[in-house]
């Protein structure tokens, strides 16, 4: 397996368990219980920001242990990204673009159905981890059948 | 995905150059081991730059290392 097929799947599982565990910390005892809509969307847009800077953290340290640990397991300095590195990136990023703009529209469609915000935010941030899950399997896929 | 409609002989032309690896390959052109695998495996087509670096290396046309084959999609 290349060093491009491991990072994937090394981003695959660190993006869902970043987010999985950091929303369970955030959910845990039900906080939003007995919030108005105002209170909601404070709630949900003080949530969302912190977890942009938990993340970015999170797979740096990440990507610099699996970086060093791969060095010294296989012996091999770190492939730098050329073309054809470039070319599955943006193709997985298109995909990534579309479920998440899929999941952006069902979210709308859950507010015009007024729904509560809650329901909103719930569909928009599932909609990301798809999105990276989306974009990751899509550069394993292009990476192991070609691009 | 699409079968890819260029084929190469990059493989053969490494063999006849001393042997030379993938890797010392991909460090002549500028891309990574596993690009220049991909590329022999049919999995990738190179860009026209890259392809011209390539056949460069062999010192031959483009013509002699890629070639292209329409009629393989039908």
């Amino acid at each position: 397996m290349s060093y491009q097929e491991k990072r994937s799947i090394l981003n695959l599982i660190s993006s869902v368990l970043i987010s999985g565990i950091y929303f369970w910390y955030v959910f845990r005892g039900d906080p939003t219980a007995g919030m108005d809509t105002d209170e909601l969307m404070h709630f949900w847009g003080k949530s969302i920001l912190i977890l942009i800077p938990v993340t970015i953290v999170a797979k740096i340290v990440i990507a610099i242990f699996f970086a060093v640990g791969n060095t010294v397991a296989t012996r091999e300095k770190i492939p730098s990204a050329d073309e054809r590195d470039k070319l599955i990136e943006l193709k997985s990023l298109r995909n990534s673009r579309y479920m998440f703009g899929f999941g952006f529209i069902l979210a709308m469609v859950a507010l015009t159905m007024n729904m509560s915000v809650n329901v909103m935010f719930i569909v928009i941030v599932l909609a990301g981890m798809a999105s990276e899950i989306i974009e990751n399997l899509s550069q394993l896929y292009f990476y192991r059948k070609g691009v | 995905m699409a079968k890819h409609q260029i084929s190469n002989n990059i493989r053969k032309l490494r063999f006849n150059q001393d042997e030379m690896t993938q890797q010392q390959l991909g460090d002549m052109v500028g891309v990574s081991r596993q690009t220049i695998v991909a590329i022999e495996k049919g999995k990738y087509s190179p860009t026209l730059e890259l392809a011209f670096r390539i056949a460069h290396v062999f010192d031959l046309p483009l013509h002699e290392v890629f070639s292209y084959n329409p009629d393989d999609d039908h």
